[in-house]
């Protein structure tokens, strides 16, 4: 048959076929290079001391090659190659459990919070309390606070990280003589205020169901403080406690303000209308100026931090999820690990990751700001003067249940905002069969 | 999707090709060669062995596991509840029933409106009017198509901002405000018409797949005693598509218990749109997973879908031994 085709096209056939035969050849000799390697190694250590390996979820391409920098200054200053093994984001996170278990990297990108603290508990991650020792001047105190498993000892190293807000439109609140709200009433005012001229007071989109989460979280610390945000979330603080019902209580008066249709609508829609000005503010992570690609557009935005509603809390608490490394339970190469580690955990490090990935901020107080945009150097000085940092609520609750029993309750609730009490109910009775679990 | 029953194919006897090495001296009672033997053994062994530990193994393991509560994290973790997931998900659960409910009225609408529509299409196809390939073309293009891409489809048009539907009627501004994907009411209601849109075509094809078996003789019998066309249909043409509409009720049933895809693309079964599958992918894919309790919701679907099943296989094989 491939004779009736007068040109080339019969060509593919042998040179794929050839193409597979080299592919299986170069799987069959990788497969006998571990081997050959590791007796290389000698002297009872079986791996390579010149190379650190390290897991990656950082699949998208701007963050890819920035940290793909790091690396490489990394190597060039120790002599030590950081094998890299990419793998896509939400596979990473889903894959976690058995990844951990089964024979994972050296190092590998994490988040901070309750869930760092969750596989450090069940043994899948080593302390680096020795890297500390060495950058621990480089972090504010609540990075450091952060960076600590429930045992107390270190088990994190953050490197970016970025705020959530209120965001507005300059011009808009221009046009209109808005003046920035610091207190619920004020918030509430303006948004009667927006909603008399013609706009959307708040954006919101909740499709994917957990930036109501995000809403939630503003008005619990801020009514409720630090200290019982991170009790409910650790499953301590009761659901039905008369403190939640006042976050329900708060929300409520706040929601008719929101953008109608929400729940069909995604969190890029919803900040398509703030671009469009149809909408006076939105609540949400800086990442929101991903949506404003033009830069006119771009220079117009601003933000404020969530105002106050009790006085005792002010606005001393920022929500700041933050991505760092984690070392496996045992790495192959300590003693290179703990070098990356320590690099990593330098000004210098982050200042390289931000050359190349503006839409976040550094996580050490003691990082460059010279190269940052107005934006990121307002998120900076608003999560350095922070007096303590949440992440968020599914990186500060065990995972399963702020997927499987809050997302579906929020969701509940927007729909619904009458039928608190038994939803509290119906949240608690979930939770504790969760949290007794394990 | 595919109705097959999973019975091993009988291995096609292997010609004897070539001379044979030395002849088999017993006579007729060594038929098969021992290069045969080791081939039947592969080709009825390999796949006996992936079916057991890919179908079998598996289902029990998480019927076990339905009784326990594990994380995913070492096997020491794994402990025994007894029927603490089954007494949680029925009396704690709030997505539970709704989900059986969706299920439910999945099927329903399914077996309500595209089937009989199908038959419609069928109907009207197999009398070779003209474009008849085009149109059935059209009516099954649905089918080819994946369902999650099916689904990324209907949201351009059920977007509340954006999409078809609120652009043309102008339901998209404050106000008045039509919500296909969100709201609770209308969400289920708006994924089943573009479920109803692809099954319209599966089941125009299995109809008229059954229309063709149909004997002439059998309509030209019925129009020569004078009946009209519906009167052909409705006592003549149906009753001889029986086996047909068992068959198109066993797939319908397992659409609507396998329903997962659409919704999964549409609003992963957010509020108004649970289904069973949703909850098990929910409860047992991610971080710290709740393997033991998604396990039990997909007992659940396992028992209910053997419900359905066992009556039909038993009623098949009654209806063989008789023939």
């Amino acid at each position: 048959m491939q004779d009736l085709s007068p040109s080339g096209l019969s060509l593919p056939s042998p040179s794929r076929r050839s193409l597979l035969r080299g592919a299986g050849g170069a799987a069959l000799l990788a497969g006998a290079g571990i081997p050959l390697l590791s007796a290389c190694g000698g002297s009872g250590s079986s791996s390579d001391p010149k190379t650190v390996s390290l897991g990656s979820n950082q699949s998208d391409a701007v963050p890819k090659k920035a940290y793909g920098e790091i690396y490489t200054a990394f190597t060039k200053q120790s002599g030590i190659t950081v094998k890299v093994n990419t793998k896509d984001h939400n596979t990473f996170q889903e894959q976690i459990n058995s990844y951990l278990q089964g024979t994972p990297d050296d190092v590998f990108n994490w988040f901070a919070g309750y869930r760092m603290q969750f596989f450090a508990q069940k043994g899948l991650a080593s302390p680096v309390d020795d890297v500390w020792e060495k950058i621990g001047g480089n972090f504010p105190d609540a990075m450091k606070k952060l960076s600590k498993g429930a045992d107390g000892k270190y088990y994190f190293v953050p490197l970016t990280t970025y705020p959530w807000a209120v965001f507005y439109r300059k011009s808009v609140f221009q046009q209109h003589g808005y003046q920035v709200p610091t207190t619920w009433d004020e918030l509430v005012a303006l948004c009667k205020q927006m909603k008399k001229d013609g706009l959307v007071p708040i954006a919101f989109g909740d499709k994917d169901a957990w930036p109501a989460m995000g809403t939630f979280d503003q008005i619990n610390f801020r009514l409720n403080g630090y200290d019982f945000h991170v009790e409910l979330m650790a499953g301590k603080a009761s659901w039905t406690d008369a403190k939640v019902k006042g976050v329900f209580d708060h929300w409520a008066e706040l929601l008719p303000y929101h953008q109608d249709g929400f729940m069909g609508r995604t969190w890029q829609d919803a900040a398509q209308t703030l671009v469009a000005k149809k909408a006076g503010m939105y609540l949400l992570g800086t990442f929101v100026a991903q949506q404003f690609t033009n830069k006119a557009d771009l220079d117009d935005l601003d933000f404020f931090a969530f105002p106050e509603i009790n006085s005792a809390y002010g606005q001393d608490t920022v929500e700041a999820p933050t991505d760092g490394f984690m070392v496996s339970k045992s790495p192959k190469n300590k003693a290179g690990v703990t070098k990356l580690l320590e690099f990593l955990g330098t000004p210098e490090a982050e200042e390289t990751y931000l050359k190349s990935d503006p839409s976040v901020v550094a996580a050490s107080n003691k990082a460059s700001t010279a190269a940052y945009s107005p934006l990121q150097k307002k998120a900076f000085e608003m999560i350095s003067g922070a007096k303590t940092l949440t992440q968020f609520m599914d990186r500060d609750s065990r995972p399963d249940f702020t997927s499987t029993v809050m997302q579906p309750s929020l969701q509940k609730f927007l729909q619904n905002p009458k039928g608190v009490d038994s939803l509290l109910s119906s949240i608690e009775r979930q939770k504790k069969t969760i949290f007794a679990s394990s | 999707m595919s109705i097959e029953t999973q019975t091993p194919k009988a291995a096609p006897t292997v010609p004897p090709s070539g001379p044979a090495p030395r002849k088999v001296p017993q006579g007729h009672s060594r038929l098969l060669t021992r290069r045969d033997r080791i081939t039947l053994a592969l080709m009825a062994g390999v796949p006996t062995i992936l079916h057991v530990a890919l179908v079998w193994v598996t289902a029990l393991a998480s019927i076990a596991l339905a009784f326990t509560s594990w994380d995913g994290i070492g096997f020491d973790s794994i402990k025994w509840v007894g029927l603490d997931n089954f007494r949680q998900l029925f009396t704690d659960n709030p997505q539970f029933w709704p989900a059986v409910e969706h299920n439910v009225i999945w099927f329903v609408v399914l077996i309500l409106i595209p089937t009989p529509f199908g038959l419609f299409l069928a109907v009207q196809l197999d009398k070779k009017i003209r474009f008849s390939r085009l149109y059935q073309t059209a009516f099954f293009l649905p089918v080819v198509v994946s369902l999650a891409v099916t689904g990324f489809v209907w949201q351009l048009v059920y977007n509340p901002d954006t999409g078809l539907i609120n652009s043309l009627i102008g339901a998209n501004k404050p106000g008045h405000y039509i919500d296909w994907i969100g709201d609770p009411k209308l969400n289920l209601w708006a994924v089943l018409i573009a479920a109803s849109w692809r099954h319209t075509g599966y089941m125009m094809i299995l109809y008229l797949a059954g229309l063709k078996g149909v004997d002439p003789s059998l309509r030209e019998a019925s129009s020569l005693d004078g009946a009209n066309e519906w009167q052909t249909f409705k006592n003549v043409i149906f009753p001889t598509l029986r086996p047909t509409n068992t068959v198109v009720l066993v797939v319908t049933i397992i659409e609507a218990l396998r329903a997962f895809d659409l919704v999964f693309v549409f609003n992963k079964g957010a509020q108004g749109t649970e289904l069973l599958s949703i909850l098990i992918t929910n409860n047992i894919i991610g971080e710290s997973s709740r393997i033991g309790y998604g396990s039990a919701i997909a007992v659940v679907l396992l028992v209910i879908s053997l419900a359905v099943i066992i009556p039909y296989l038993i009623a098949t094989f009654r209806k063989e031994r008789q023939a």
